[in-house]
């Protein structure tokens, strides 16, 4: 007996086929397939979607599970229900775990768990160099060879152009993306924050934009030179946005992503020093949040990802000089996506799907993002008009470094299903 | 006296926040203190039976002093904590550090912290009274109100005074509060020094930046110098200290530029030869050492105002 989906009654919207239209979605044995048949029809699981909107399943290529190593923080289990929750069927891992992704037993370590606890697709990525210090080459064949879908250093820029131009060539031939966490560290030493008017007033050590627009360029350079795919990593700066804008309509091989609390939030948030919003790259300022959003809407920047970086109450509870970097999203970045892209005018409802599902997909070639009639039944159920109130203590991460905590958000995920299994179902994690 | 004194804080931790209502409601307690401690009634009751915790946790000498003496004058006893003596460095967050001085019944809490924006985060972990002895680059709230009472007091009156900063400002806490509290009170505030150490970005918080020094001391009725912090901080930020003292060192030639009359201040300690000549620190001009006995009397006023805040008293002054 085969397990038969039928979700009926939607505004299915797939970006990768040109789809937008009410409708229904069928899915036999975990793929999707264009029509049922009468006994198909009569055994079918049937979901009525009349007023929500039906997706693929969102796609993130760049989110920490903290697994192995620092499992107080996030684990691949928890890390996967806080995914469902927000909608994700398929997201990429960074490899600054511990020990790092630099060796193919901890790949193997990392997949043998998603397969065990998962609860959504799970891939992980590689280092670009060993222990991730910038100086020796990862043996990226082997971590191909594990199931490693991208190299990057995230979180640790290589700093030395000559490792970095290898490292590129190598991936290249090995037909690996490269993703670059873009930040030229002698810039930064000891920065907490942008520098502008707000590190000024703060007394925070501040982080100039340069240090990535320089990294950046450094990069659009090399992927010339080299003819070697270099993704930017959540980049944060205006001047970045148009070195890519630039670089991208020369037909250089480079791409960008931008992360939900980059196009939400601005350095004078930190005001009250809340360690809620220290994350790496800084929050900029309104001008560069502008440049993102319209980076976003004109293609410069391929894709959102949350950069979900989970870090324990008790590290976060810190004097903000000495609290870690980074936030939490996966739980809320479609409904801030939605709140800030597509409810106040800026992206349409398909256009920004794109963004959170295909776009990525295709940069990691991942067989993800899509509706396509084969491919895996990943789906996700969307009330784009529901209104809720971010509650970081009922979040499924471990983690509850969140600054959407507390704010009003439109838009929320009913359900989402992994090969044709509903996994989440508006409040539960089914598994 | 006023009899209707109103202060609404129990913690100190900047002067960005403060009305100029509120400032001079501080200058008036600080009046009244300075005014009995010249009367030789030192001690005032206001704190008796009170514990004072003075945390310091990055080094201090005037400062500490001062808010210590304050404290005695006000019958308060007073611990002093510092960094090396505290459980931090056996790895203790400063919030079980400051509830464990809540637990052990102290009634305030006076802090110097590395890291800016530490004592915000403490007056939000624990209810007793924060008054912030400076934090990283950030606030130096009581230094700032000393330097204008100070300056109050030579003056009358800070509206149209013309005041310099001179030196580091970028890692300046006492400049920032200083940029704060001169301008709440009338003054125009210029900020002088090399261009690494101060940025044309201070210009948004509504000074004038001049990195020519003449410029900035023409007629200036004050000029307020900063120790130059190369051995920390500033490393990239400048050639080498001789280099400093000669583009922006103030001696007896430069000073001249001043408008007569016009006072020099330094927040200590100073650097001799260094950002002053050593003449001139010990000038007729110089008002170094008022700052430090107006120290006193500013930081009793804001203790004294703090803690009746905090418990909700009417503010009594000698």
């Amino acid at each position: 007996m085969s397990a038969i989906l039928w979700i009926s009654g939607g505004r299915v919207i797939d970006p990768a086929n040109q789809r937008d239209a009410i409708g229904d979605l069928f899915a036999v044995d975990g793929r999707i397939v264009e029509q049922l048949d009468d006994s198909q029809r009569a055994a079918a699981r049937k979901v009525d979607a009349t007023g929500l909107v039906v997706t693929p399943g969102l796609v993130d290529i760049h989110v920490h599970f903290r697994d192995p190593g620092q499992t107080h923080k996030e684990d691949i289990q928890s890390g996967s229900y806080a995914a469902a929750a927000g909608g994700f069927t398929t997201v990429v891992c960074m490899p600054n775990t511990s020990p790092v992704c630099d060796n193919a037993g901890t790949i193997q370590r990392i997949m043998d768990k998603v397969e065990r606890e998962s609860v959504i697709n799970i891939y992980p990525t590689g280092c670009l160099t060993l222990g991730m210090e910038g100086k020796q080459l990862a043996p990226t064949g082997q971590l191909k060879n594990a199931g490693v879908v991208a190299v990057t250093d995230d979180g640790k820029c290589v700093q030395s152009n000559e490792i970095m131009r290898r490292a590129v060539e190598y991936a290249k031939m090995l037909d690996l993306p490269v993703m670059d966490h873009c930040q030229d560290a002698s810039l930064t030493q000891g920065a907490v924050m942008n520098e502008g008017e707000w590190s000024l007033r703060l007394g925070l050590r501040g982080w100039p934009k340069a240090a990535e627009d320089i990294i950046v360029a450094r990069n659009v350079l090399l992927a010339e030179m080299t003819g070697a795919h270099i993704h930017m990593q959540h980049v944060s700066s205006a001047h970045s946005v148009d070195i890519l804008r630039r670089a991208i309509e020369r037909g250089i091989p480079v791409s960008g992503e931008a992360s939900p609390h980059h196009i939400e939030f601005t350095d004078a948030d930190l005001k009250d020093y809340d360690t809620v919003f220290k994350m790496n790259p800084p929050l900029r300022t309104p001008a560069d949040r502008e440049a993102l959003i319209e980076g976003l809407c004109d293609g410069t920047l391929c894709c959102i990802a949350t950069d979900h970086a989970p870090h324990s109450p008790d590290e976060k509870d810190r004097e903000f000089d000495a609290a870690p970097f980074g936030i939490i999203g996966l739980e809320n970045s479609l409904a801030s996506c939605l709140t800030t892209l597509y409810h106040s005018g800026r992206l349409g409802l398909s256009d920004l799907i794109a963004l959170m599902t295909h776009k990525g997909a295709e940069l990691c070639k991942l067989d993800a993002g899509t509706l396509t009639t084969g491919a895996d039944a990943d789906i996700c159920l969307i009330d784009p008009d529901e209104e809720w109130v971010a509650d970081a203590g009922k979040f499924f991460s471990k983690s509850r470094n969140c600054p959407w905590h507390g704010k009003k958000l439109k838009g929320r995920v009913k359900s989402t299903f992994v090969a044709g299994e509903r996994i989440y179902d508006g409040s539960q994690i089914l598994a | 006296m006023s009899p209707s004194l109103a202060w609404n804080y129990k913690d100190l931790i900047d002067v960005e926040h403060l009305s100029r209502d509120e400032i001079e409601t501080i200058f008036t307690a600080a009046t009244a203190f300075k005014r009995a401690m010249e009367a030789d009634d030192k001690k005032q009751p206001f704190l008796e039976g009170r514990t004072v915790v003075n945390l310091f946790l990055e080094p201090s000498t005037r400062t500490r002093l001062a808010f210590e003496v304050a404290a005695s004058r006000l019958s308060a006893d007073t611990i002093t904590i510092t960094g090396e003596a505290s459980s931090l460095t056996k790895g203790e967050t400063l919030r079980d550090t400051a509830r464990n001085m809540e637990a052990l019944k102290a009634d305030m809490i006076i802090m110097r912290h590395a890291a800016s924006g530490a004592p915000n985060y403490l007056s939000k972990v624990i209810d007793i009274p924060v008054i912030n002895a400076g934090d990283g680059s950030h606030a130096h709230p009581t230094q700032a109100l000393l330097d204008a009472f100070t300056l109050l007091e030579k003056f009358g009156s800070l509206d149209g005074k013309k005041i310099t900063i001179l030196g580091d400002i970028l890692f300046s806490r006492v400049a920032r509060s200083n940029i704060w509290g001169l301008q709440k009170l009338g003054a125009d505030v210029t900020l002088a020094g090399p261009s690494t150490l101060v940025p044309e970005q201070f210009q948004a918080l509504g000074v004038r930046v001049s990195h020519n020094l003449q410029e900035a001391l023409a007629d200036a009725d004050a000029v307020m110098l900063l120790r130059i912090q190369h051995e920390r901080q500033t490393a990239t930020h400048f050639p080498s200290i001789g280099e400093y003292t000669s583009t922006f060192g103030l001696n007896q030639r430069r000073a001249a530029w001043l408008k007569p009359g016009a006072i020099i201040m330094h927040p200590g300690p100073i650097n001799r030869g260094v950002e002053i000549d050593s003449e001139l620190a010990d000038s007729e001009q110089s008002v170094v050492l008022q700052q430090v006995t107006n120290g006193i009397v500013v930081r009793m006023a804001v203790l004294h105002l703090c803690y009746c805040a905090y418990k909700n008293k009417p503010i009594e002054l000698p």
